[in-house]
């Protein structure tokens, strides 16, 4: 089997604040190879931005944070390296793309300049290269007028566009791998699409993996090769996209899964929503996190962590499930469960 | 154009009235000018007499009217005490004094305020952050006459690395210059280095957590090109606004500094006529001060909109 461009094993990121350690990422494993997309879905609080923080190396440990585990990106054991060496891979191997395009733009720099910096410093351009560089790359993420606009403050441009230009400073060096971070939840529901698909489109053309952080799993829908679904810090389950839409096993996947608004509900139905609240991150259940919320749940869940096994038929693409009851799959493919 | 004109206009109005009010107050000093000139022990007569050359029989509109016309010419009558020097004379040689002072002191303000304040925020809660705390708290704490002879006794006194009470001109060689200037401007710098530092390093620290500071770590920038070229400018406009309010403060210890060291400047001429009930001096100076004060916050204003794009359209 080919080295994936990304292998993330037992990861755990843990901060340690006055009300005592709070385990954002507790042990989290993942493989995604060079050119696929891998959905990350997940509640609000779940370790979604932590994971891909700590993944990228930006949150390491420190002071009042430990990180433990390996993250191995293209072979290079990112939390090993020194500081500057970490930061040579931010940009040219790995980039990260942030939930809020209002905030994640420097509200007193030109928008060209977010561009043009991180051409100089990786790619080592001059003055006016990166310049045409910069307006090129704004034209390829959808800018109209990208000379005019490279010169306009972020407050002159809407937040589709911003997002645009967020995308384009983060593409900028031709990484491997882009991190996502909900990059779509503060914009309207037709610009999200937009910059759903820009994405999906970038990531086709210049064969670049793509780590899509959501809340929401129908926004990742079509366009992820996986899915892995987080919850209270671990993953519950990972699979092909079809197998979580198609077959869940986990019933935390299931439950999010029902509650998801469907285009052909009727509008203003309720929506059915998963009872009780996630697991307080400083002080979790133990067990199964989901356990308490689940209908399915019985004494054996309370016990220990479920383990993630794969349940996938012999010769199929894994399919991670962390659940000692998990959710029969259809007939044709069962056999292969517990 | 419209809005340079307008913005000329304001600045016009406002040193009229501050003029209106320096003159308005010093003619009200306790004292009367012909007992100054003449001295105690004359007829009434006498004094009625030097109460008309000076024109302060007629009304105090009429004689601000006409102060102000020769004022705007640069001409400040004469001093009322011997040696009866021309008061826009005397002001032209004390005036580099206390701006070299005041603008030294400035300077050495940021100079340190500025990266201490990002060092300081960079470290946020840590041990360096906290002795910045410290010391910023305890400097504040020292009024500057206090801080001023704690230096001279320090370092002009028992070290002898510094002269007092003495002055060197900008004419007698950059060094010697800027040899004497310096504990006093030291001096005067002090608190705002303190102040200075303090508002900086919370409005970086506020910063530093923005997204767009994550963000620009995560396009591989260091965390040195972060602090300068990311976070500095989008933090420095409570600074900015700190520094129009430190001018008026500037000026006070520039005044208690001169008198403390005795150097030549404006305040020790305002500080010396005014006891000697020199009005047209005192006129002049605190004019000269004033004028000062305003262009140095008019100066300040502009420097808003170079700093924030987004108030230069939002004040059209
Ligand atoms: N710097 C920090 N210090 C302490 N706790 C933190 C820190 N950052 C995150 N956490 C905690 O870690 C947990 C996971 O947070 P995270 O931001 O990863 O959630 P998320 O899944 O991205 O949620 P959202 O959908 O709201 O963005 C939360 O409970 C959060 O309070
Ligand atoms: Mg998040």
């Amino acid at each position: 089997m080919s080295e994936p461009l990304l292998d993330v094993e037992d990861l755990r990121t843990t901060f340690h604040t006055p009300r005592g350690d709070v385990h954002a990422v507790d042990g989290v494993s993942l493989r995604l190879e060079a050119g696929r997309t891998l959905g990350v879905v997940g509640e609000s609080g779940s370790g979604k931005s932590v994971l891909g923080r700590t993944v990228m190396g930006l949150v390491s440990s420190g002071p009042g944070v430990t990180v433990s585990g390996r993250v191995s990106l293209a072979g290079q054991d990112v939390h090993a390296l020194a500081p500057a060496e970490r930061r040579r891979l931010w940009g040219p191997r790995v980039a990260m793309v942030f939930q809020d395009p209002m905030t994640s733009l420097n509200p007193v720099k030109r928008v060209g300049r977010h561009i043009d910096e991180v051409l100089r410093l990786h790619l080592r351009l001059g003055r006016r290269e990166a310049r045409e560089r910069t307006v090129g790359l704004l034209r390829q993420v959808g800018i109209p007028e990208p000379e005019r606009r490279a010169g306009q403050y972020p407050h002159e441009l809407s937040g589709g566009m911003r997002q645009r230009v967020v995308i384009a400073a983060a593409l900028a060096c031709g990484p491997d791998l882009l991190i996502a971070d909900e990059p779509t939840t503060a914009l309207d529901v037709t610009v999200q699409r937009q910059i759903l698909d820009l994405v999906a489109s970038l990531s086709r053309r210049s064969g670049m993996a793509v780590v899509l952080i959501s809340h929401d799993l129908a926004a990742v829908g079509g366009r992820a090769d996986r899915v892995a679904v987080m919850y209270g810090g671990r993953l519950v389950e990972s699979a092909p996209t079809s197998r979580v839409f198609g077959a869940p096993r986990h019933p935390y996947t299931g439950a999010l899964l029902a509650s998801a608004p469907r285009l052909s509900a009727a509008p203003h139905s309720r929506l059915p929503t998963i009872e009780g609240r996630p697991p307080d991150p400083a002080d979790p259940p133990p067990g199964c996190r989901f356990a308490p919320r689940c209908p399915r749940a019985e004494a054996v869940c309370r016990g220990g962590a479920p383990p993630l096994l794969d349940l996938a038929p012999v010769g199929g693409h894994p399919h991670e499930v962390a659940c000692r009851l998990p959710l029969e799959a259809e007939s044709t493919e069962v056999g292969h469960g517990r | 154009m419209r809005r340079a004109a307008r913005a000329l206009g304001e600045l016009a109005a406002v040193l009229f009235l501050v003029s209106l009010g320096v003159f308005l107050l010093v003619t009200a000093m306790p004292g009367d000018p012909a007992v100054m000139v003449l001295g105690e022990g004359h007829p009434p007569e006498a004094y009625d007499e030097v109460r008309s050359e000076l024109g302060l029989d007629r009304p105090v509109f009429e004689q601000y009217l006409d102060w102000l016309a020769s004022a705007v010419t640069g001409d400040l009558g004469t001093s009322l005490v011997p040696p009866q020097h021309e008061v826009a004379e005397r002001l032209l040689l004390a005036l580099p004094v206390s701006l070299q002072l005041a603008a030294m002191a400035l300077v050495i303000a940021l100079a340190v305020a500025i990266p201490l304040a990002m060092w300081s925020a960079h470290h946020e809660g840590g041990r360096i952050d906290r002795a910045v705390s410290a010391g910023t708290f305890g400097v504040l704490s020292v009024p500057p006459f206090l801080a001023g002879l704690l230096l001279i006794m320090v370092f002009a006194g028992g070290l002898g690395w510094f002269p007092r009470a003495e002055w060197a001109r900008l004419g007698d060689g950059l060094a010697a210059n800027l040899h004497h200037a310096l504990l006093p401007a030291l001096t005067i710098a002090l608190m705002e280095l303190a102040q200075f530092t303090r508002v900086l390093r919370n409005d970086l620290t506020v910063t530093l957590r923005e997204d767009h500071i994550l963000a620009s770590r995560a396009r591989g920038r260091s965390p040195v090109r972060v602090l300068v070229s990311d976070a500095l400018r989008p933090s420095s406009f409570s600074l900015v606004t700190l520094l129009g309010l430190s001018v008026g403060r500037l000026i006070g210890s520039t005044v208690v500094v001169e008198y403390l060291f005795s150097l030549p400047g404006v305040g020790s001429l305002v500080v010396g006529a005014a006891n000697q009930g020199d009005v047209p001096t005192v006129q002049g100076a605190v004019l000269a001060i004033a004028v000062f004060y305003v262009l140095a916050n008019a100066a300040i204003d502009l420097s808003y909109r170079a700093l924030d794009p987004r108030i230069r359209r939002s004040h059209v």
